[in-house]
């Protein structure tokens, strides 16, 4: 049993090192720096420039957030603070099926419904032409991937809230939204900054949704209806050829690599984050 | 006072058509992948594997990715399972007064559930070149048991947890060995332990990232762990990216078949998730 749980914990430390030694050639090669800032992607020509990828992750994730989060705070405040017993029961199992929907089947939808409602209705009012392959795509089908989340989790911090402080600010005249703009928020920010980091980290690993639906084109994208290419799709796209082409395997392991360092440093924030909010109300 | 009474109303509005977006998403995709794939949908498709002009839209059915998913996300749970429990008895009953180490490896799993799936099928398929393993059912299996141990501990874990101090010092107490007061904690959390098998299952047949690079894609039902095994998922990505109307179509089926089959998992595991804490001490 010692064995065994040594052994699974370890794995993060394992799988830091694998990674590590096998992008060492290429870190060695170009450098951290280049390796990060450099915009030309020809691998055939050995040059891995990674900055196109990574600003491709970021514009994803960040309109997933942007969408994800004012609409998953006001569920979680819906569903704990209004809602009744039985539209509660009704709701909870949805956010339930919703989490266990695969990726796979989320790409699906994004190229079914999101991609010509993207090219058809909402880009040709700002844009001359998009195919709909695009950043806000991705963004999209991966806010909906988060929701899960998003609301379990911000509806479990919510639900730590004394109801004490609540009754006393009713009790002092406030209207129902007035305690929650002046009193549950302020007391929940930690627990939604948490979740909000911990969404982050979950999008910025999704892989196969992203990578049906935004078009992934090696630029920096310059408005929401430009195509991304974030490093998760960089990965799963070059496999392939990945060995016919001298170190371009280290390279997409080095993808692999910043991916694992900057989740692992995500999830152990939010983690630190909610454990000390778990044990102050506690204790 | 009244624009008191009108922010209220407001937000109010605000917090209802949220949720009706957020629990509507669920409908939408189930809904348009239901009704572009049922339009595709025939037996031949879920008892037959590809015939020859399959991925030219001719005769045949993914048997072999459903087969396929089924073995990987089967394999991976019962590997899975053999070291999570140890692991989840061992955090719960071996260690006693050391609450540090015992959360610190607690959050090591957390973090470890964070890890996405790519990141795993990127270790797999690095622990395959070592062992010099092809592309097979045994490189799928092994990359997606990492993916599920940290779903299973914590899982196990918190099933653990609801089990009364009291039982286990009444076991310690009659002279029981920690051992033995695990096989009553054990047969105390029996249904937890097939929701966390659900869970995991669920979590694996829908996975695509993960088996990617390792467990390769065939025609065939894979008749030994060396051989290559075609996923569902991965089929689905395969078909949606031909230019051929007709093998779209069947990767919109293919999602179907999918969808149903994580479905009835969840259902199933919420059920039992259910039932167990009616019965709870």
């Amino acid at each position: 049993m010692l064995v065994f749980t040594l052994a699974s914990v370890s794995l993060l430390l394992v799988i830091g090192i694998g990674l590590y030694y096998k992008s060492a050639p290429i870190i060695h090669q170009l450098s951290w720096g280049t390796l990060i800032t450099s915009t030309v992607w020809k691998p055939l020509k050995g040059l891995f420039g990674f900055f196109p990828f990574i600003m491709g992750t970021l514009w994803v994730t960040g309109i997933a957030i942007i969408i994800a989060l004012p609409l998953c705070l006001l569920t979680a405040l819906y569903i704990v603070e209004y809602a009744p017993v039985r539209i509660k029961r009704i709701l909870t199992p949805f956010v339930n099926l919703l989490s266990g929907i695969p990726p796979v089947i989320f790409g699906v939808w994004g190229v079914l419904f999101i991609i010509p409602l993207i090219q058809i209705y909402i880009a040709p009012h700002f844009v001359e032409f998009s195919t709909g392959y695009s950043v806000l795509a991705g963004g999209i089908v991966l806010a909906v991937m988060i929701f899960p989340l998003i609301v379990s989790i911000i509806s479990e911090v919510l639900r730590t809230i004394p109801q004490e402080l609540k009754d006393a600010s009713l009790a002092l005249g406030a209207t129902k939204w007035e305690t929650i703009k002046k009193v549950i928020l302020r007391k929940a920010l930690p627990g939604i900054v948490a979740a909000t980091v911990l969404a982050i980290s979950r999008a910025f690993g999704e892989t196969i949704a992203v990578l049906m639906v935004c078009g992934n084109n090696a630029a920096v994208p310059h408005s929401v209806f430009d195509p991304g290419y974030p490093l998760p799709a960089l990965i799963a796209n070059n496999y392939g050829e990945m060995l016919s082409i001298p170190s371009y395997d280290s390279a997409l392991m080095f993808a692999a690599l910043l991916l694992f360092i900057i989740i692992l440093l995500f999830n152990i924030i939010s983690r630190v984050i909610l454990t000390r909010l778990e044990r102050r109300l506690a204790g | 006072m009244r624009t008191r009474k009108l922010e209220e109303l407001f937000f109010r509005t605000l917090m209802v058509l949220a949720t009706i977006l957020v629990a509507g998403s669920f409908f939408l995709i189930v809904g348009t992948v239901f009704i572009k794939g049922i339009h595709y949908m025939n037996l031949d498709m879920i008892t037959k594997t590809p015939g020859g002009g399959f991925y030219i839209g001719k005769e045949g059915g993914v048997l072999n990715a459903i087969i396929g998913s089924f073995y990987v996300a089967g394999g991976a749970t019962i590997l899975g399972l053999i070291i999570s429990i140890p692991v989840a008895i061992f955090i719960n009953l071996y260690m006693d007064g050391k609450r540090f180490l015992s959360n610190t490896i607690r959050m090591a799993f957390d973090v470890l559930f964070g890890i996405p799936s790519i990141v795993y099928g990127a270790f797999g398929f690095l622990i395959m070149v070592y062992f010099g393993i092809r592309a097979s059912l045994l490189g799928g299996i092994i990359a997606v048991t990492l993916l599920v141990i940290p779903i299973l501990v914590r899982t196990l874990d918190e099933v653990i947890r609801t089990v009364p101090f009291e039982l286990r010092d009444a076991a310690l107490s009659l002279g029981a060995t920690r051992w033995e007061t695990a096989k009553v904690v054990l047969r105390q959390i029996r249904p937890g332990i097939f929701t966390a098998i659900l869970l995991s299952f669920g979590r694996a047949i829908g996975d695509v990232a993960s088996v990617l690079f390792t467990a390769g894609f065939s025609d065939n039902v894979p008749t030994s762990l060396h051989e290559p095994a075609a996923t569902l998922p991965l089929a689905i990505f395969f078909q949606l990216g031909s230019p051929v109307e007709e093998v779209q179509g069947r990767g919109y089926a293919s999602a179907l078949i999918l969808t149903i089959i994580v479905l009835i998992i969840t259902v199933l595991a919420d059920l039992l998730i259910k039932k167990y804490s009616k019965h709870k001490i």
